[in-house]
């Protein structure tokens, strides 16, 4: 489904990812780890379009087309998400009319029919009871005023709503309290598919509890330096991330 | 440098207007006018050397040479071309002016025990103590060249009188269309009184089927008894080769509560001075503008809240949103007198800039005099914040729609705090059209 090869981006001229080699297959959870700094971030905006970063060598494809020549919004709706570490605020805007702009351009894109009210409403009632959402949400303007966690929830709802193949989960973990840490979890669990992969950008092990991954890759100074199961989570959440670099060093 | 070429046109079209008034030259209203003429004469109109207009050039205005409207005229005006400005038949009684004279045939009436609603015209008549007492009694003539012209010109508008305790059900429009091809001067004056514990809402609207340039210089005073309500509404949506100057102010008293909310669309340059003053306590003052200009339009707003009397609240929230290479102006006084202690008063200005060639010049202006006080301003200016876009953009929305849907959150911020729940749609579906249409034009 994805297949990163030897990314290298930039901001401001500083290059933050020296090379990241990563390949996603459908039905795959990939976790990637790393130290604050190690480029995470920058990783997951890359994929999602943020128009900070440049890219300066390497290629990235999803499904088969060039990932990097999309606009953000064409990402979208090629089924593309990106879950915020700092979802955004927009006074003015309720969530249900972001959602339905959002959904409705993705299904015109699909080819399918646009959802009416009526239609969209049962569709969001449905989807809201998978991360314990109250409703009263939904006619708030977007995030604005949402606690950290009801703001990761409304992320996670918006991935049910829009139904992407490659979800990025950006930090979804930070802020969160161990009740909202498991409603956020289950939500993803219950749409994991043969059909979706999910990347899960973090830096503590926490989640990876009750999401548990095919494979995680730690990241440190903007590369991938280390693969393996879900036990290397365990072993990074025992050891820290320094043993990893020491052993980096050691081998070049 | 006065202009003097200007004081002398409208001074012979004074002369005219005299003679046209036959037995009415000896009342109290025409020694106003005179008064007023007088003080226009030694003024002339303001140049940007004058601090009040130091950024609205109204240069365009003096050379244009306006010429006022005596008469009534609804020649060639069908039903249909009123309905067009009814906001889709809005519930309301609603008076329509032509060319600044009332138009009994287009217009209706809604009769209410304790409610006085008429021509200005005829209220002199009808209501001369009431009008007497309370006409050019607040804006004051001589404030500025405009409120003197306006008074010298004055010649119909609205009267609306609501007896104590007395609540209006529907609202009231006041629809000021300006039509034909000459390019006139209607100055409109309106009164409204609303009698201690009264509450009404009041809707002005000022419109054009004009294919000529022309000058609207109107001025409406509110007098807001004890306890009293007033929501006032305005949108002003003139023709975009007119102009647009308009006073406004309330008088309140205390316990009073007043809400005003200002829409500016139209017109090449609009200019309005809108006033409350707070003489009583315990009263609560709520100005709220919302302004959108594009192509080479000038909008500038000039609000004064003052402060006389301990206890009182005002809340201010002014926005624009500017395309092309329009001008933005806000002036925002507010002055807090010696005795007017426990004052809360906020005021809030923010602009979008929509272009790299907009620009605005925005001026809170607070001066207080009493010490145990709460007052705050805040003004921003900007353009679209890009995360907003990004978040949106990253959900599949297109960037030209996450821009509209931005912009017109920004707007509609403002035309939320409208009361009139079929009014307040009616200007939604106005401004979504009018940005919509702005980005074709301007992109």
């Amino acid at each position: 489904m994805l297949e990163v090869r030897n990314l290298h981006a930039s901001v401001n001229g500083n290059e933050i990812l020296h090379g990241i080699n990563l390949k996603v297959n459908a039905g795959e959870i990939h976790a990637i780890m790393g130290p604050n700094g190690s480029g995470k971030s920058t990783f997951a905006g890359v994929l999602a379009g943020r128009d900070a970063y440049e890219v300066t060598e390497g290629q990235v494809l999803y499904q088969g087309k060039d990932l990097l020549d999309m606009q953000p919004e064409e990402r979208a709706r090629e089924g593309v998400f990106l879950a915020f570490q700092y979802p955004v605020e927009i006074p003015g805007v309720t969530n249900t009319y972001f959602l339905k702009a959002g959904l409705n351009a993705i299904r015109k894109h699909r080819g399918l029919e646009l959802l009416d009210a009526v239609d969209f409403l049962a569709l969001v009632k449905d989807k809201m009871k998978l991360v314990e959402m109250d409703q009263s949400l939904l006619n708030r303007p977007v995030n604005e005023g949402f606690s950290g966690g009801e703001k990761k929830r409304n992320e996670i709802f918006q991935m049910a709503v829009l139904e992407p193949k490659l979800s990025i989960l950006d930090e979804t973990d930070s802020g969160l309290d161990i009740d909202a840490l498991r409603i956020v979890a289950d939500g993803v669990n219950k749409l994991r598919s043969k059909e979706n992969a999910t990347i899960i950008v973090t830096h503590y092990q926490r989640l990876l509890n009750y999401i548990v991954p095919d494979f995680v890759h730690v990241l440190v100074d903007g590369k991938i330096v280390k693969s393996g199961g879900k036990e290397l989570a365990l072993l990074l959440e025992e050891r820290g991330y320094d043993w990893v670099r020491e052993e980096t060093e050691a081998v070049a | 440098m006065k202009e003097t070429k200007s004081i002398e046109w409208y001074k012979s079209r004074f002369d005219l207007f005299e003679k046209s008034l036959n037995g009415e030259s000896k009342s109290e209203l025409h020694a106003l006018r005179k008064q007023a003429m007088q003080k226009f004469a030694g003024m002339g109109f303001p140049s940007s050397h004058d601090e009040e207009w130091r950024f609205t050039n109204v240069l365009p205005i003096a050379k244009m040479e306006f010429t006022p409207v005596f008469e009534y005229s609804g020649k060639g005006l069908r039903q249909a071309d009123i309905d067009k400005f009814t906001f889709g038949g809005l519930h309301c009684t609603r008076l329509v002016f032509i060319n600044g004279h009332l138009a009994d045939e287009f217009s209706t009436h809604d009769p209410q025990p304790g409610v006085t609603i008429a021509g200005l015209r005829s209220a002199i008549n009808s209501h001369s103590e009431l009008v007497n007492r309370h006409l050019a009694k607040y804006v004051k003539i001589g404030e500025n060249a405009f409120t003197a012209l306006s008074t010298a010109f004055i010649h119909d508008g609205a009267f609306v009188h609501v007896a104590k305790n007395t609540e209006i059900t529907n609202p009231i429009h006041l629809l000021f269309i300006v039509t034909g091809d000459q390019k006139v001067a209607v100055s409109p004056r309106n009164l409204i009184v609303a009698e201690p514990g009264s509450k009404a809402s009041i809707v002005e609207s000022y419109v054009s089927l004009a294919s000529a340039p022309y000058l609207t210089n109107a001025v409406t005073e509110f007098v807001v008894d004890e306890n009293a309500t007033i929501e006032h509404d305005k949108l002003q949506d003139e023709s975009l080769d007119s102009y647009h100057i308009g006073t406004i102010h309330f008088q309140q008293s205390r316990n009073s509560n007043v809400v005003s909310n200002a829409i500016n669309l139209g017109a090449a340059i609009a200019r309005n001075n809108i006033t409350a003053v707070l003489n009583g306590e315990g009263i609560e003052s709520t100005l709220n503008g919302l302004s959108l200009a594009t192509g080479t339009q000038h909008v500038d707003n000039h609000t004064a809240i003052d402060h006389a009397k301990p206890h009182c609240a005002s809340h201010e929230l002014y926005k624009s949103i500017l395309d092309g290479k329009s001008k933005g102006v806000f002036n925002g006084k507010i002055f807090v007198r010696k005795d007017a202690q426990k004052t809360d008063a906020k005021q809030t200005n923010k602009t979008l800039l929509l272009s790299d060639e907009a620009t605005v010049n925005t001026k809170p202006q607070l001066e207080i005099f009493a010490d145990d006080v709460k007052c705050t301003h805040g003004a921003t200016v900007g353009h679209l914040d890009e995360e907003q876009k990004f978040y949106l953009r990253s959900r599949g929305v297109g960037e030209e729609e996450a821009n509209d849907l931005l912009t017109f959150a920004f707007a509609s911020d403002v035309i939320n705090r409208v009361h009139i729940d079929a009014l307040r749609e009616q200007l939604d579906m106005m401004i979504h059209a009018r940005l919509q249409r702005g980005r074709m034009l301007e992109r």
